[in-house]
C-alpha cells in the first residue's frame, strides 16, 4: 500500500522552491506516487519525511528467500487478506520434519519416499519444498549426522535446522550455511547470539515468541542489529488462537503497516493425530501460513495438503488454462475417436485422465472457451458449434483423421443438430461426466 | 503494545431453525439452530458465534449405484432398505441431522410417488431427528414429488430443496405452506444468489427460512471457487447486505466422492496412498475449507470423516463456547 500523492505531499517542505526540477511541491508529490521520480530529488526533505516515505515504497510483507537454486523458496509478499480481493503470490512452502534419533536406515527410507512424492495435477507439478532436520536426540553427532545424510540423498529442498543448541545450529551452519538453510528458532533468550549468527552468513531466522506483543519487540530488537531476513512463529495454546495470530499479523502488517509484523509466518504442526494434523494444516494454509513443516510423509497426506494449495494459490482473475489445439493421446492415428472439450484446465486434464485410462488411443480437440469449463462455456456462449468449427478448421481436423465424427460432452447435447449443419460430421453425443469416458470409449 | 486489528462488523447471518419439536407441532426429538455468525469463520475474539457448523449424514432412498468401495464398507449392510439406512446412522452413528436425497424418483429409476411418500411417512415414524430433503435434480420430477412430501411432513419444519433461479415457485409455495425452510441453489454465482433470494422472498417466504447452497467443487476440482464467493457472500453478510445473509448448506459428500483421487485405488495409482484413508481425507479437506469460508451444514457420507470433522469443530470452539 503506498501513500497517495496528497500523503506525500503532506511530507514535503510546502515552499515549491523548484530546486527538484518540479514547479510545486504538489507536482512532485504526484510523481512520487506514481514512482517516477526518486526522492533525492527533494533536498530539503527532513529526516523524517524521507524515512516514512522509503517505508511506504517497500512491500508490507517482505520477501523472503530460503535455500539456493532449484530448491529455493520463495514466501511472504502477500497483499491482500482474501484471495478474492487480488490473489495470493507465494505459495506455502511446505516441509516435513525428519527426527534425528531415528536410525538411519528409517532416515534414508523416509528420504527417499519423501523424494518421490511428485505428483502431476492440471499440468502443474506439484511438491514438497523443505525437509526440517530437528535435532530431538540431544547430540550434536546425530544431528550433523543427519543433516549430512539429507545431503547426500538430495538437493531438491531447502532445509530447515531444529535445534535448542546454539552451538550445535554453529556446527552445522559451518558446514552447510552455504545451502541457506532456515535456522529455527530465536527467542526472546537466545536471539542476541543467534542473530548475529543468521547475519554472519546472510541466512534467514525463525523468530519466535508467545504472543503477538512479545513477537513485535523482538523483530524490533532484531531490527536494530540491522537484521531483517526474518520468519515468525506465533506461538498459542490452541488452534483456534493460532488462527487468530496468523490473521492477526496478516491483517496488521497490511492495513495498519505494522513493520515489526511485517514478514511471513511459520507453523510447526504437532504430532498428534494424523488426520487432525492434516486438518489443522489445511486451516493455516488457507490463513496466511508461510510455511508449514508437518510431521508425515504419507502419499495420501501430502497429495491433499498440496493439492489444497494449488486450489488456494490458483489465481482468481486467471483460470489455469492450456493452450487450445488437437491432442493426440497415446498412438492416436486417422481412424482414432475425436472427443470435443474446453481449454479450462481442469475440464481438459479430467477428460485426459479418463481417456488415458480407457486406453483407447484418441485425440482430444481443445476449444478455446477462455479457459471457461464445458457449462459456463455454453451458457457464455464461448462452447458453441461455431467454435468449435473454428477450432476444427485451426487444427486442420479433417487432415489429421480419416472418419468424419466427433464426439461432444453429454452436457451441450442440444447443439449436436446445429453442429452437424455447421461441420458437416456426425455429432455423436459423449457421457455427462469425465467418468463415463472410458466405457464410452469401449462401446463405440 | 500491539493493539489488534478488530473489525467492525454490522451485519450478521440469518438464523434458521430446523426440526420441530411436539411442543413446537413437530415429532422431532430436537432442533437445530445454524447461522447467526457475526464474524468470520473460528474468529471468537471478533464477534459472537452463537451455533456451531452442523453435519448432516447423506442416504439415499434407493441403493446408490456409484458409491466407493470406501463407503459400500460401511452402508452396503442397510442398502436394501433405506429405513435401515437412516436408523442406523442415527443409532450406531450418533447423526444430528439427516439428509435424504430421493434418487429414486429419478426419470431413470422411476419409483412410484406413493412408494416414496410411504418411506417419507415411515421415516417420521423411525427417526426423530432433523430433516433435510432434496430432490433428484429433474425439475419436472422434483416439482411434482417433493410438494408432496412437503405435505406429508407439515410443521416437522424441514429442510427443503432445492430451487433454483429458473425453477423455484412450486416448490417455494409448499415450503411456505408447510412451515419449511427452503434451499436456495446458484451455480457459484454471486449475482444469481442475490437474485433468487429476493425472488423467494417476494413470495412472502422470510428470509430466516433460506438456507444457500453456493454449489460446491471439491478439493483439486474448483473448491478455490467455492471457497471464494462462499467467503465473498459471508463478507457481505457482516456487511449488512441482508438479501444474502443467509447460512450455507454445502454437499461436500457428493462432490468429495466424485473425485478420482478420492475413489481410486491405490492398485491403478500407487503413488497416491491408501485409498483407505485418502479417500475420507479427500472428503475432510474439503469439509475443512468450506467450514473456513463459512459453511454451516455440511452433508457428508464416509462416518470417519464425519466424526473427524466434528472432532475439529469442537476443538476449535473449546473454550470459546
Ligand atoms: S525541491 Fe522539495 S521543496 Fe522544492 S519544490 Fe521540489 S519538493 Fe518542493
Amino acid at each position: 500500500m503506498s501513500l497517495s500523492s496528497l500523503e506525500i505531499y503532506k511530507l514535503l517542505p510546502k515552499t515549491n522552491c523548484r530546486q527538484c526540477g518540479f514547479p510545486t511541491c504538489l507536482a512532485f508529490a504526484m510523481q512520487l506516487a506514481k514512482k517516477a521520480v526518486s526522492i533525492d530529488k527533494c533536498p530539503f526533505l527532513s529526516e523524517e519525511a524521507k524515512k516514512t516515505l522509503e517505508e511506504s515504497s517497500l512491500p508490507p510483507i517482505r520477501l523472503i528467500t530460503i535455500g539456493k537454486e532449484d530448491a529455493k523458496l520463495e514466501i511472504g509478499n502477500e497483499t491482500v487478506l482474501f484471495r478474492h480481493e487480488e490473489k495470493f503470490y507465494h505459495p506455502t512452502g511446505i516441509g516435513v520434519i525428519l527426527e534425528d534419533d531415528l536410525p538411519d536406515s528409517e532416515i534414508i527410507k523416509i528420504i527417499k519416499k519423501i523424494k518421490g512424492l511428485e505428483f502431476e495435477r492440471i499440468g502443474q507439478k506439484l511438491k514438497l519444498d523443505l525437509i526440517a532436520i530437528r535435532n530431538r536426540s540431544s547430540s550434536l553427532d546425530g544431528f550433523l549426522k543427519v543433516i549430512d545424510l539429507v545431503v547426500k540423498e538430495t538437493s531438491s529442498f531447502s532445509l530447515v535446522f531444529m535445534s535448542q543448541k546454539i552451538d550445535f545450529l554453529k556446527k552445522a551452519l559451518e558446514l552447510y550455511s552455504g545451502l541457506k538453510p532456515l535456522i529455527y528458532k530465536a527467542t526472546k533468550d537466545n536471539y542476541l547470539e543467534l542473530t548475529q549468527l543468521a547475519k554472519s552468513y546472510g541466512i534467514v531466522l525463525v523468530v519466535s515468541a508467545e504472543n503477538l506483543d512479545e513477537l513485535s519487540l523482538l523483530t524490533k530488537e532484531l531490527n536494530k542489529m540491522g537484521f531483517f531476513e526474518i520468519v515468525l512463529e506465533p506461538q498459542a495454546d490452541s488452534v483456534s488462537s493460532l488462527l487468530w495470530n496468523l490473521t492477526q499479523i496478516r491483517r496488521l502488517a497490511l492495513k495498519r503497516r505494522e513493520r515489526s509484523l511485517g514478514y511471513p509466518t511459520l507453523v510447526v504442526l504437532e504430532d498428534t493425530d494424523k488426520d487432525l494434523e492434516i486438518l489443522f494444516a489445511s486451516t493455516y494454509l488457507i490463513k496466511y501460513a508461510g510455511i508449514l513443516l508437518i510431521n508425515t510423509s504419507e502419499p495420501e497426506d501430502i497429495l491433499g495438503i498440496l493439492t489444497l494449495r494449488q486450489n488456494i494459490y490458483t489465481d482468481p482473475q486467471k483460470p489455469l488454462q492450456i493452450e487450445p489445439k488437437l491432442y493426440p493421446v497415446g498412438t492416436a492415428n486417422q481412424n482414432s475417436p475425436v472427443l470435443v472439450t474446453t481449454n479450462f484446465s481442469l475440464t481438459y486434464y479430467t477428460v485426459l485422465g479418463e481417456v488415458e485410462a480407457s486406453k483407447i488411443p484418441s485425440y482430444i480437440l481443445s476449444v478455446d472457451t477462455e479457459g471457461m469449463s464445458v457449462l459456463t462455456a455454453w451458457a457464455a456462449e464461448k462452447f458453441t458449434a461455431s467454435s468449435i468449427v473454428t477450432a476444427m478448421e485451426k487444427a486442420n481436423l479433417k487432415e489429421k483423421v480419416s472418419h468424419r465424427s466427433l464426439i461432444i460432452p453429454g452436457y451441450v447435447a442440444l447443439m449436436s443438430g446445429e453442429l452437424e449443419e455447421r461441420s458437416g460430421w456426425q455429432v455423436i453425443v459423449g457421457p455427462k461426466e469425465a467418468s463415463g469416458i472410458p466405457s464410452f470409449l469401449k462401446n463405440l | 503494545m500491539i493493539k489488534e486489528y478488530l473489525e467492525n462488523w454490522t451485519g450478521l447471518v440469518n438464523t434458521v431453525k430446523i426440526g420441530a419439536t411436539p411442543q413446537e407441532g413437530g415429532t422431532r426429538r430436537k432442533t437445530i439452530t445454524v447461522g447467526g455468525e457475526k464474524t468470520l469463520a473460528f474468529l471468537f475474539k471478533e464477534g459472537h458465534l452463537p451455533n456451531k457448523p452442523v453435519i448432516a449424514y447423506e442416504i439415499w432412498d434407493i441403493k446408490p449405484i456409484d458409491w466407493p468401495e470406501e463407503l459400500t464398507n460401511y452402508y452396503s449392510d442397510v442398502w436394501s432398505d433405506p429405513l435401515d439406512w437412516a436408523e442406523k446412522v442415527a443409532n450406531v452413528y450418533k447423526a444430528d441431522l439427516l439428509c435424504v436425497r430421493l434418487m429414486g424418483i429419478h426419470p431413470e429409476i422411476n419409483r412410484d410417488i406413493d412408494y416414496e411418500l410411504n418411506f417419507i411417512k415411515n421415516l417420521l415414524k423411525r427417526v426423530n431427528l432433523p430433516l433435510i430433503i432434496v430432490g433428484c435434480g429433474d425439475d419436472e420430477k422434483d416439482n411434482t414429488v417433493l410438494p408432496l412430501c412437503s405435505q406429508i411432513t407439515k410443521n416437522e419444519r424441514c429442510l427443503i430443496g432445492e430451487v433454483t433461479q429458473d425453477n423455484y415457485k412450486i416448490l417455494t409455495a409448499a415450503v411456505l405452506a408447510d412451515g419449511h425452510n427452503i434451499i436456495a441453489q446458484s451455480p457459484i454465482d454471486i449475482n444469481i444468489a442475490k437474485q433468487l433470494n429476493i425472488l423467494i422472498s417476494d413470495m412472502g417466504l422470510s428470509f430466516d427460512r433460506i438456507v444457500i447452497n453456493p454449489t460446491v467443487g471439491a478439493l483439486g476440482y474448483g473448491l478455490e471457487y467455492t471457497y471464494s464467493i462462499m467467503e465473498r457472500l459471508r463478507l457481505a453478510a457482516l456487511n449488512q447486505d441482508k438479501v444474502i445473509s443467509s447460512p450455507f448448506i454445502c454437499f461436500v459428500g457428493q462432490e468429495s466422492w466424485r473425485a478420482k483421487e478420492a475413489k481410486a485405488r491405490q492398485d491403478e495409482f500407487y503413488s497416491w496412498g491408501k485409498e483407505s484413508r485418502r479417500g475420507p481425507l479427500w472428503e475432510m479437506i474439503t469439509a475443512v475449507s468450506l467450514v473456513l469460508a463459512g459453511a454451516d451444514i455440511l452433508v457428508m457420507r464416509h462416518p470417519k470423516a464425519i466424526e473427524k470433522i466434528k472432532e475439529y469443530i469442537e476443538l476449535m470452539f473449546k473454550n470459546n463456547f
